[in-house]
């Protein structure tokens, strides 16, 4: 692939088919799409994590990605975030070619076209609620009154406007995970990754905030979810399940 | 032709958000979380470069307002003073003098204001008659004439100098640290001394003379009345000598030659102002050595701050994933470090002047000297606390930055 075509950031949709009517309608409706991706670790032999994987998902989808611990989950997350780049294949995120992309242009890619959401919050101890919703516009360049009035928004959305001056040491982990979403949906993203969203929460409180996701997704948001719990996956609509670096089935349950 | 080929580089393009940027305000925000959660730490790491700032600060502080109150006490004094002293005699048992009539001859040289002389006198002084004669306590005896203050520049503590009446009699006036010594504070005790067998009044108690302090351990007697009871020359030994300041250089040199026309050669003349500010000049290596340890002190601080910084980057792995993954670039990342460590060390920076400005403040109301803080030594310790910061947050600043984001947002 050349270079200059790489920086184009043209979808995969595009490239299968440029000059077909409708084509560009396609590569809108789709937010994500990997083709033959491989991610290799080095070490001998070499570790491939990830072995030929095509996944595609659309505008408004919730797809949960379900698989035992070794079976890729995370190294497929970290490329669809954008945190990592594969060994071989192509990715593309609501229209852009991810591959040849520079850091700056990676890194705004990341910040506003995805909501991230981690098992384990990840919120910074010395910002309140607001301060932490709002840390993904800070980096995008987008004024503090209006960053605010955001970061509020987002909050009230899942539920926790009451809460937007506590610092996280002072909020449950429920909660926690409700500013964490907030922070992920705040910039408005074309997909919101979550990687074990309820895995340090019981279950109730696990309950509660894929009920949450689901709303969002109620609402038009698209959702990717990667765990390990069957059980979660189950509530997905679409799920792909991962062994040994592929996906061994990608199945849509309609309800 | 593929269907890449047939791609313009254009298109596609519109579908890239534009690039992450940080408002400036916000620099200083992210930069500052890490202080705000860690206070105790901050405050700590920021007392190791306050210490050097701070006895930097200081040591320029003293030094300059020991200059300042030196140069107004010399101005004070007078840099137009002169001293011409004989040369050492080679006869034997001879005493070393100016000619007879060294002072009448020095008060016909134009630009001379005033000249004094002073000659050793062969006596003790004494409290009274019940001493035991060999506790002279280390005070001389010298006979002078009535213009020995004009030309010395000293000032009475008490009573008066000798003047054209009392020259003739037995009246004596004390230098500061001989009055204290003999335990003499006012003239007002009406006081007598005993001077080798005789009673001296005393009528005058004089103040320190900083141009001249080996004669705040002398007493002075009338010439005339010396010559009378104790056989003293007449001839000066040490003459004093004030002249119009722009003259100096030309009074200088004919001073010896006219104080002492048959050795001309070995008369000394100096000018006293010089030795003071010699004096002051020694002081100025140990400010340098000072110096040094304060630059040693701000280079500890800094390798503080460096490891302090390090250890923050080894924490907060995981805040800069998600500040990564929330669209901040490597750039903003070592940023954010690096304007951490700067603000550290200007916190330092900060402390540490307003410590040294309170040390000379405090030395100066001590030394009871002129308070002089320069602006520059103020401005040069934030700014070598900003240099030092951001030397001290490169190395980490920049490991931070290189940090792969899927690396640091998973707990090790």
């Amino acid at each position: 692939m050349s270079g200059e075509a790489q920086a184009s950031g043209a979808t995969i949709s595009e490239l299968a088919a440029p000059d077909e009517v409708g084509a560009r309608d396609t590569a809108r409706s789709t937010v994500l799409e990997l083709r033959d991706v491989v991610k290799e670790y080095a070490g001998t032999p070499p570790v491939r994590a990830l072995d030929g994987v095509d996944l595609s998902v659309r505008r408004g989808e919730m797809v949960g990605i379900v698989g035992p611990s070794g079976s890729g989950k995370s190294t497929l997350l970290n490329l669809l975030g954008l945190l990592d780049r594969p060994t071989e294949g192509t990715i593309a995120l609501d229209g852009v070619l991810v591959a040849g992309l520079r850091d700056r242009q990676l890194s705004a890619l990341r910040g506003r076209r995805i909501g991230f959401i981690f098992q384990t919050f990840n919120l910074i101890d010395g910002l309140d609620g607001v301060e932490n919703v709002a840390l993904g516009l800070t980096y995008a360049g987008v004024r503090a009154s209006e960053r605010r009035r955001r970061a509020t928004e987002a909050l009230d959305r899942v539920g926790l406007a009451h809460r937007a001056t506590h610092r996280p040491s002072q909020l449950s982990g429920g909660e926690r995970q409700r500013v964490a979403i907030a922070r992920a949906i705040v910039t408005d993203p074309a997909l919101v990754l979550a990687d074990e969203p309820t895995g340090n929460l019981d279950t109730r409180t696990g309950d509660t905030i894929i009920e949450t996701l689901s709303e969002l997704h109620a609402d038009g948001s698209t959702i990717v979810l990667i765990t390990h719990d069957t059980a979660i996956a189950q509530r997905m609509p679409r799920r792909v399940t991962m062994r040994d670096g592929r996906i061994e089935s990608d199945e849509v349950v309609s309800r | 032709m593929t269907a890449l080929e047939t791609l313009e580089p254009s298109r596609g393009r519109g579908d890239l958000p534009r690039p992450s940027h940080l408002r400036p305000a916000d620099v200083l925000a992210v930069g500052s979380v890490g202080m705000r959660t860690r206070r105790l730490r901050t405050a700590l790491t920021a007392l190791g470069i306050a210490i050097g700032i701070a006895s930097l600060v200081a040591v320029m502080g003293i030094s300059s307002s020991s200059h300042k109150d030196l140069d107004a006490r010399l101005n004070a004094l007078g840099t137009n003073r002169l001293e011409v002293q004989a040369g050492q005699s080679f006869t034997p048992g001879g005493t070393p003098a100016l000619d007879n009539n060294a002072l009448a001859m020095i008060r016909r040289i134009g630009p001379v204001e005033a000249a004094s002389g002073i000659t050793t006198v062969s006596a003790t002084v004494l409290r009274n008659n019940f001493v035991n004669p060999s506790e002279t306590g280390g005070i001389s005896i010298d006979s002078t004439d009535q213009f020995f203050a004009q030309a010395t520049g000293a000032t009475m503590a008490s009573g008066q100098f000798l003047n054209a009446a009392n020259v003739n009699y037995p009246a004596i006036v004390l230098g500061a640290t001989s009055a204290s010594r003999l335990g003499i504070r006012s003239v007002n005790q009406h006081a007598r001394v005993y001077v080798s067998g005789h009673f001296f009044a005393v009528v005058g108690i004089l103040k320190p003379i900083p141009l001249f302090p080996n004669l705040d351990t002398a007493a002075f007697i009338g010439r005339p009345v010396a010559a009378t009871l104790f056989a003293t020359s007449l001839a000066p030994d040490t003459a004093f000598v004030v002249t119009v300041p722009a003259q100096l250089d030309t009074v200088r040199s004919v001073l010896a030659a006219t104080a002492d026309p048959a050795a001309p050669g070995e008369a000394a003349v100096t000018r006293p102002s010089d030795a003071i500010a010699a004096k002051q000049a020694v002081d100025t290596s140990l400010t340098a050595l000072l110096l040094g340890l304060g630059g040693v002190a701000l280079v500890v601080g800094g390798i503080g701050i460096a490891n302090v910084m390090v250890i923050s980057v080894l924490e907060r792995r995981t805040e800069i994933g998600v500040r990564r993954a929330l669209g901040a670039t490597k750039r903003h990342v070592r940023l954010q470090f690096l304007v951490e460590a700067v603000l550290l060390s200007l916190l330092g920076g900060i402390l540490g002047v307003v410590l040294g400005v309170g040390v000379t403040i405090g030395y100066a109301h001590v030394q009871d000297i002129k308070l002089s803080i320069p602006a520059l030594a103020a401005a040069a310790g934030l700014g070598a606390a900003i240099v030092v910061g951001a030397l001290a947050g490169i190395s980490p600043a920049s490991r931070a930055a290189r940090l792969a984001p899927a690396d640091a947002i998973r707990p090790l």
